[in-house]
This record gives structure tokens, sequence and C-alpha cells, in this order.
């Protein structure tokens, strides 16, 4: 049981936050603030035409993403991906787990990836993410020096610091994005002390302002997300990931171990904060129904490679590659 | 009757004339044949001292070390042993602390190893008198003074330990300077118990850079490290590690604005024996079923009260 009171404002009112980031000190670090303006209307769709904010700039940049597991050769490259149907090199057994990932990610906008087991997608989030340390390539984040050095390149002090304060990571099980064994407001708290809130009455605030939010009840702020369904617990992640205010998100399979109306709610969820917060977002689903949803494009992965990228729609609607093609009649069945 | 620490029950007859001058304590044994200076070996030594200048380089950060065996345990005070056998030299006076006092078991041994393994080297138990003050779990109440040395024994130098198991974890959080898990945990204290709970070692930052463990000293004595005249030494013999505390050097607990850092209170008691005001008192139980504070420094327990009966002499002649 909790010795301190719950912050009696949040009452679990989903909409009734939309500042709540501003609510605590001003901290240098919080750099969504130049994107708010042009994405705080909710008129914007979804949908939006990339036109209409081409002029904020990527949020993201990343080029030649490659991942190996293994020592690596000349042919690495060559003798994988989706032609021959495999990650192995044929040469030296190296595990070729993405490579060459290239795309642009606009700020406030949402690309998916989508791509079966094993095809990388997990992969390029969490090398972007700082989980993985990429073989080769390049990203770019508008907030991270002015897009003029690879967050690749950073020191790990420098990582820790982009990793804390502009992106966040919803990862697909509850356990690795959220410590079980502390509270879910603690769970939260543990940005917003990352990025050196030291009240801790303001450090409640917020966090119960997020999980209010993502409709998870206030009063359970204080239990911990153990024993939370695995829907709330990712409402908790998705909270934690939005602490500070990051300007791109990146959702790692958030749905896939929810029940359909679950899912529904999640993804609803989802969707308003993309609208409201003007936050950029890596979707990385293997299911084609939550891109269409979220996504204005969409790359699809296959044996470590992009083998169509371009507007969801024109994926969905006129799919070019035989991969593309079989993952879309696949549902269409 | 109170019994000091030292075992006398009369609270008279060792106090009329204290132990003021190093002198005062004679040497109890001779010394050991065969060892050499400072029972450690020379290159040992170096290594020791070494890690110690790493650690006063870099305030706060844990230097890995090689530590030796020696004739008592590790976990026993090894680390504050090994740091001050490499640093007393002819000349030295040395105090040895345990828990407040200077008859504990420990104490008494590591005093008598030093003294018959490094000739030359006086102990005391007068504070001020000593160059070199090895403790465990306590920093005298006497203010120490830019000349004097405090070595601290340390069980546990990793202060993420609790909240992360991984030595190479602990080592990237240390790296990064990523203490936010730290900062969780006592995030869920507060939540969960209204406060601050931890009393024995609390993380304090230092040089506004690593977080560290200051050894098991009570919350009473954390501030005295800040901005301290004198360096700060701590041994880990059991973790192999060794960090410091150089000179003026800001150590600041982690605290909350809104739930700020306070030391211990004794509710206005006062000691039992020498009455004094304020210093860190422990409890006494008494035949009634109540209990008695006293002070857990000795020293300054003996030294009030031998100061406060002389006064008393002199008004009474």
């Amino acid at each position: 049981m909790s010795a301190l009171p719950t912050p009696a404002a949040q009452n679990g009112h989903a909409h009734a936050h939309p500042q709540a980031r501003d609510a605590g000190p001003d901290h240098p670090h919080d750099h969504t603030h130049g994107d708010d303006d042009e994405h705080a209307h909710p008129a914007i769709a979804v949908h939006a035409p990339l036109a209409a904010t081409a002029e904020a700039g990527p949020a993201m940049r990343v080029a030649g993403l490659t991942k190996l597991y293994g020592r690596g050769c000349p042919d690495c490259i060559a003798t994988t991906g989706p032609d021959v149907e495999t990650n192995a090199c044929a040469a030296c057994g190296t595990l070729v787990a993405c490579a060459n990932v290239s795309f642009q990610l606009q700020a406030g906008h949402t690309i998916g990836i989508v791509g079966e087991s094993g095809s990388g997608k997990t992969t390029v989030l969490r090398a972007l993410y700082g989980d993985v340390t990429p073989t080769a390539g390049t990203a770019h984040l508008a907030a991270y020096r002015d897009g003029q050095r690879s967050i690749f390149e950073a020191s790990s002090a420098e990582r820790r610091r982009i990793r804390n304060f502009t992106l966040g990571m919803v990862y697909q099980h509850a356990w690795e994005g959220l410590n079980l064994r502390i509270s879910a407001g603690g769970n939260v708290a543990e940005r917003l002390l990352a990025a050196e809130w030291r009240r801790i009455g303001q450090i409640r605030e917020r966090a119960a302002g997020l999980l209010g939010r993502m409709e998870v009840p206030v009063a359970w702020m204080d239990d911990f997300p153990a024993y939370f369904s695995g829907g709330m617990q990712q409402r908790v992640q998705i909270a934690k990931a939005l602490a500070n205010g990051p300007s791109v998100v990146l959702l790692d399979e958030m749905t896939s171990g929810l029940d359909v109306s679950v899912q529904a709610g999640v993804l609803d969820l989802i969707q308003e904060i993309q609208r409201d917060e003007g936050v950029a977002m890596v979707v990385v689903s293997h299911d084609l129904g939550v891109v269409r949803l979220l996504c204005e494009r969409t790359m699809v992965m296959k044996n470590g490679r992009v083998v169509e990228a371009g507007l969801t729609d024109q994926i969905l609607e006129d799919p070019h590659h035989p991969y593309t093609q079989l993952l879309v009649s696949s549902i269409n069945a | 009757m109170l019994t000091t620490s030292n075992g006398t029950s009369d609270l008279h007859a060792p106090f009329a004339e204290a132990p003021a001058s190093p002198e005062a304590l004679p040497a109890e044994v001779g010394t050991l044949e065969g060892y050499n200076y400072g029972f450690l070996d020379e290159l040992s030594k170096k290594a020791v001292r070494r890690a110690l200048l790493k650690g006063v380089a870099i305030p706060g950060y844990q230097v890995p070390f090689g530590s030796r065996e020696l004739p008592i345990a590790r976990g026993w005070g090894t680390g504050g042993l090994q740091i001050t056998l490499s640093l007393v030299g002819p000349g030295d006076v040395l105090k040895v602390i345990d828990q407040g006092a200077d008859e504990g078991v420990n104490a008494v041994n590591i005093r008598r190893l030093v003294e018959r393994t490094s000739p030359g080297v006086a102990t005391t138990l007068d504070t001020g008198a000593a160059t070199i003050i090895q403790t465990r779990h306590r920093i005298p109440e006497l203010p120490l003074r830019d000349d004097q040395l405090l070595v601290l024994q340390v069980p546990q130098p990793e202060p993420l330990r609790n909240v992360e198991w991984r030595e190479a974890e602990t080592r990237r959080m240390h790296a990064e300077a990523d203490y936010s898990r730290m900062w969780v945990a006592l995030y869920e204290d507060v939540v969960q118990n209204g406060r601050v709970t931890k009393y024995a070692g609390y993380p304090v930052l230092v040089n506004g850079r690593h977080v560290m463990a200051p050894s098991p000293i009570p919350k009473w004595d954390v501030p005295k490290l800040h901005m301290a005249p004198y360096l700060s030494l701590f041994g880990a013999g059991r973790e192999k590690r060794i960090y410091a505390v150089p000179p003026l050097t800001s150590v600041v607990p982690l605290s909350f604005d809104d739930y700020p850092f306070a030391v211990e209170s004794f509710g206005g008691a006062t000691c039992a024996r020498c009455g004094s005001p304020k210093t860190y008192l422990v409890s006494l139980p008494d035949q009634q079923g109540g209990g008695v504070y006293i002070c857990s420094d000795s020293n300054w327990c003996d030294t009030t009260l031998a100061a406060s009966l002389a006064a008393h002499g002199e008004a009474c002649r």
C-alpha cells in the first residue's frame, strides 16, 4: 500500500492532459517543443499527405543499416537475402540479420516495418534504440546535434542520453521494457529521474498524468506491473516511453501478445498520441492490419533486406514484390 | 554502573590521566622477525598505492586491485588494512576504530598486526594524535585535520549492487553516469514508506559524477565527508576495490527536493556517560527494561568525560 496520496487531478481521463509534458521542470532535453505547433491540431488526419509536413524535415534518417552476427566475409551480402531465401552466409556462416536498411521518417509521421519472423525488423529497431550495436550504417536524428552526426558515432554516455531523452521504446514483451518488480509509477518515474527530476510530488503528478492518459487506473500507480494484464502492461510501457517527450518512439510488435479487443484499444490510444503529441513512430509488426491503421509509409522486409517500400496504401493495394503479394494475399484470403 | 568500551568499570580511574599522547599506549608486543615492513611485500604495497593514486584522481571511482592474503579473514577489514599497511612508515601514529570503539577485538588485532610488522609505528586511542585512522563504520566525532588520513573498511563497495547484480552492468552504469535505477529505488522507498529508509551506507554522489557507497557509516557521518579537509580512502578486501574522496571534494547524499536528506535524530537524548549533546548515540539497555544512550565514539566519550571530571575537580578544589 502506498504511503503517499495519489495525485487527484488525473483520474483516468484519456484526453485530459495534452499539455502534461510541460507540467514538469524545464529541462533542456525536451526536443519535441519545436514540432508541437504543427501537429497539435487534431484536424490533421492520421494519413496526412507527406508534403504537408515536409518542411519540418526528417526526424530520423537511417542509411545502410547493417547488422552481422559472426566474423563476416566479402561474400556475406551477396550470398544472402530474399532471392536466395537465407540469412546465413554460404561462405562463412555469418548471420546477416539486416543489411542496407535505409529510410527517412518525417517529424510526426509513422513508418511501418512488416515482414515474417527473422526478417530483421526487430534488429533494425534495437539497433536504433541502442540495444544492438550495428555493424555498419548511419542514423541521424534531428534532435541529436541537428542531425549532423550519426547516433552510432556517439559515445556511450551520449547514446544513453539519446536513448533517455530523444527515443522511446515499446517492446514486444513487457518484461523487456519494464521492471516488473517496481511499481508502475516507478517505471515511468525512472525516465523522469534520468532527466533529473528531483521532486517526488512533480514526478508522481507527471507519472499519474501519463498513466491516466494511457487509461491505466491511477489508483494502480503504486502496484507492480507483474500483476497487470498484458494489455495494461503495454499501456504502462507506452506511458514510460512517452515520459520525457521523445521525438521518435519505436514500437516493436506491441500488440502481438494481446487479444483482438485489447489490441484495438491500445491501437486507438497510439493513434491519439500520434495526433496530439506529434511524435514520430517506427512501428514494427507482422500484422498488416496494424500497419494499415497506423502508418503512412511501410517497408516490407524479408531475409534482412527491404524488398519493398512506399505508401502503405500503395503497398497493400498494389504490391510489386512477390513476397509482398504473398503477404497481402494471405490476409485478404 | 556503565562500562566503557575498553572494559574498565571504574569511571574515574582511567580518565584521571587521559591518554593524550601516543607514548601513553605502550607497545604490547615485540616486533615479529622475518616479515617485510608492513607485512605486505613491496610490490603489493606499490600496487595498492597505485590504486590509491588512481582513486584520488577519479573521486568515487572504484579501482580494482589485487587483494592479498592477510592473517585476518576477508571481510574483516582486509581492504582497509592493506591501505594502512601500504601507507604506514616510521613516525606514523595509528588509530583503529571498530564501530566507534577502539577496543573491539578486530580493532585490537589490526592494531597489533601493524605494530608487530612495522617498527616505528606507534598506536593510539587519541583521535587528535593519530596520523592514520583506520575505521569500520564510523567517522570520529572530533573533526579531522588535513594532515590526517581516514581509511575506511568497506564490505560492499558497489552502491548499485541492490538494484543491479551484474558487475558488467554496474560498471556500464557508472561509466555512463546512468543512475536512474538507483533513483527509482529511492523513489520506491519513499512511495512505499513515506521516506528514504536507508540508514547505514547512504548512497552519495561524489564530485558531481560517481555514485559511491560511503561504507556502512551511519547517515550521521555522511555530511562529514562533504568538503572534508582530509583524504578519505576506502578499501574493500573481499571485493578487491579501492576508492577515495580527496580533500575538499563535494559528497552529496542522493535525496529528493521534497524529501531532503536528514541525519538520525535521537529525540533530544544526550550521552548518559559524558553528557555530549551532539554525537552519534547508541542505545544501551538497562536492567529495568528501559535504556540509555551513550556515545558511539568511545574516544570522544572518554575525552569529554575526562575533561568534565577535571573541570569538576578544579571546582571542588
